[in-house]
């Protein structure tokens, strides 16, 4: 077990090409869990190839453990990694290809035996299957067997590659669970990514949220939810996604669907510091409180429980059933875009119907449209 | 209820005919190509029968006109056959297995360098190693006798193995490539991460993928050796004469031959066609340079 830390650390595939990964700084603690999650491309996966040694620096520098690795081969990082594929030995049965790595460090046959049926109870894997071969395995055991090969290492860091792309979406929820339990109980500091934020969400201690190679946000689950630093981290964060719509300022607040969202004092300021004509305002769904079935008062401002409230009003274009609740497709009205509402509870108007929602100014996050960077809390 | 029935009978009908039509045009498509390749296939195979039945002729029945159908089997032929082929067919055993050997031992690593680590200009390696199989042996062959003579190689069966291996060695390289490269990338990444070096890499990860590959890379080396007769004929006298040099010195000047070389070479092709039947189905796969997966 052991601290990571990224230096500065790049990766410039082709000369001249924009950098895969450009001075990625991450701190990760000793026994952290730490998922780096965004979209193709944004260099998550090509960040932890270099951690693993299977891609090599082209600036910067990776600790473990207070010890620079940056130009040690991956078999002497001492970190262990499941792949996206698990990449298993085909020819191996489940026991040897877990003691692989256990083998080529000359651990004696006793030993190995011992820690390759102690991975497996730990990952409830049968022993019978230990006899087996991959092709024998169904895709659930195979990832437990990627796991297993890991686990049996003891390695300082575990790497994990979208380990559960592979699933089929039930058995890849109750994965999810299996693994941030497994990863608490062995207190091995882990690096995981995916693509999927409610995997990084879900599983994750902290989450590093990348694009375009560069690290947007690095902080806990609810930190990001609630105090994204830029457009592009409040988007990809949530599901379903923050509405984002571009809106006039003016001096009482922001001009959207012919009305005006009142907006914080802070907004205001820094706006008002950038000489900011429009704004890129965001509004998470659940934070669109259905308010009259009947927009009687579209534009109209209410007062309710003494805060100032905006109200938005549109059309239902969709509904979506989620069961719990439901998913409305609004068209907000005066050409305001389309935005997504979490119903509460389970009464709401069909397709077709008006809408009016409240909106409270501190839910209100407000961005530059030009840098994406929020504009002051 | 009842017009909708009646609706329905009279559209089905003619809806099925339709189908059917289209169907019997498909089928009879399908039927033509099927007979097209029975033909062909019967074209090929004819002659090797021929041979075969001529084999268990007499010598009298074999060249006869019309051809006769009826006759007296005899193994005659293959005893005459197998009295005088023992030292081909040692000779030919020797250069097949040992320069098919040599082949795997050298293009195992070549294949390794132009695919999984390939080195630099590795396309103009590959495209170097084919292009030494257009050059026409008949071209090669004087420099070949001098170099042979010169190194007292002549009529050895040393020299058979070593230009054995150097004709099939381009052929294998590029087919255990195409194997190697259906190598899971991941899995040679797992390996290197598990602390495999080199070697364990190649033996324990990359080996075991790729058996099946080697399996059917050495066979085609086994029947093109097996059946060469260019180099054999010119470079070889009586100490490493092959089983193919038999079926042509089997041929008297005189008399009637024609059940004796077939008895012959129904012999000398029966380890090529044992060979085939194995290899039949990955061949295709290796043959295919790794483009179908």
């Amino acid at each position: 077990m052991a601290a990571v830390e990224y230096q500065q650390a790049s990766r410039v595939y082709a000369k001249g090409a924009q950098p895969a990964v450009d001075a990625l700084d991450l701190d990760i603690q000793d026994g952290e869990f730490v998922v780096l999650v965004g979209p193709s491309g944004s260099g998550k996966t090509t960040a932890l190839r270099m951690l693993a040694g299977l891609e090599p620096l082209d600036g910067g520098r990776i600790v473990i453990g207070g010890r620079d690795i940056s130009d040690v081969q991956a078999k002497d990082r001492d970190i262990a990694m499941v792949f996206q594929n698990y990449a298993l030995y085909p020819n191996k049965t489940v026991a040897d290809n877990m003691g692989f790595a256990l083998k080529m460090q000359h651990v004696p046959k006793a030993e190995r035996d011992r820690r390759v049926r102690q991975a497996a109870r730990i990952l409830d894997l049968d022993e019978q299957l230990l006899g087996r071969k991959p092709k024998q395995l169904s895709g659930g055991q195979r990832q437990r067997v990627a796991m297993g090969r890991a686990i049996v290492r003891e390695p300082k860091v575990f790497l994990m590659d979208e380990p559960l792309s592979n699933l089929d979406a039930k058995l890849r929820v109750q994965t999810r669970t299996q693994i941030a339990e497994l990863q608490r109980r062995l207190g091995v500091t882990t690096v995981y990514v995916t693509h999927d934020q409610v995997e990084a969400m879900t599983m994750g201690h902290r989450v590093a949220v990348l694009s375009g190679g560069k690290l947007q946000q690095c902080a806990s689950p609810r930190e990001l939810y609630d105090n994204p630093v830029n457009q592009f981290v409040a988007g990809f964060i949530g599901s379903p996604a923050m509405n984002l719509l571009t809106a006039d300022l003016t001096d009482a607040g922001a001009r959207l669907a012919g009305t005006v969202i009142p907006l914080t004092a802070p907004i205001k300021t820094t706006a008002a510091r950038d000489k900011l004509t429009e704004i890129v305002i965001g509004i998470r769904p659940e934070h669109l409180h259905l308010h009259l079935a009947d927009a009687g008062q579209a534009g109209a401002q209410a007062q309710a429980g003494g805060a100032v409230t905006a109200s938005l009003s549109g059309e239902v274009l969709l509904v979506e059933e989620l069961g719990a609740d439901a998913l409305l497709h609004v068209r907000l009205a005066d050409a305001g875009g389309t935005v997504v509402a979490r119903t509460e509870g389970r009464q709401y108007p069909g397709p077709g119907s008006q809408v009016t929602f409240r909106v409270q100014p501190a839910d209100v996050f407000a961005f530059h449209p030009a840098s994406g960077a929020r504009l002051a809390a | 209820m009842a017009t909708q029935a009646a609706g329905s009978v009279s559209t089905a009908p003619r809806r099925s005919r339709r189908l059917s039509k289209n169907r019997a045009r498909e089928m009879s498509g399908q039927a033509g190509w099927t007979v097209l390749g029975w033909v062909v296939g019967i074209a090929f195979f004819i002659p090797v029968l021929w041979m075969v039945i001529t084999a268990f002729k007499p010598e009298s029945a074999a060249e006869t006109w019309p051809p006769q159908f009826t006759f007296s089997p005899t193994l005659a032929e293959f005893r005459l056959v197998f009295s005088g082929m023992g030292p081909f067919i040692e000779h030919s055993a020797i250069a097949t297995i040992g320069s098919t050997i040599l082949v795997l031992v050298l293009a195992l690593p070549a294949a390794y360098a132009l695919s999984i680590r390939p080195v630099g200009k590795w396309r103009d390696s590959l495209f170097f190693f084919i292009s030494t199989k257009m050059l026409p042996v008949v071209a090669a062959i004087g420099p070949l006798y001098v170099i042979a003579l010169k190194s007292h190689l002549l009529d050895s069966i040393w020299l058979l193995i070593i230009l054995y291996a150097a004709m099939n060695l381009p052929l294998a390289i590029w087919m255990i490539r195409s194997f190697m490269l259906e190598v899971p990338g991941e899995m040679l990444e797992a390996a290197r991460l598990d602390g495999a070096g080199r070697i364990r890499e190649i033996v324990e990860v990359i080996m075991p993928v790729v058996t099946p590959g080697l399996v059917s890379t050495a066979l085609i080396c086994v029947i093109f050796a097996w059946n060469e007769l260019f180099l054999a004929l010119n470079l070889t006298v009586t100490n490493a004469s092959t089983m193919p040099m038999y079926l042509i010195s089997s041929v008297p000047q005189e008399g009637l031959y024609i059940a004796h070389l077939s008895a012959a070479a129904t012999v000398a092709s029966v380890p090529v066609i044992i060979v085939g039947w194995i290899a039949q189905r990955s061949l295709v796969r290796g043959l295919s340079m790794g483009a179908i997966k």
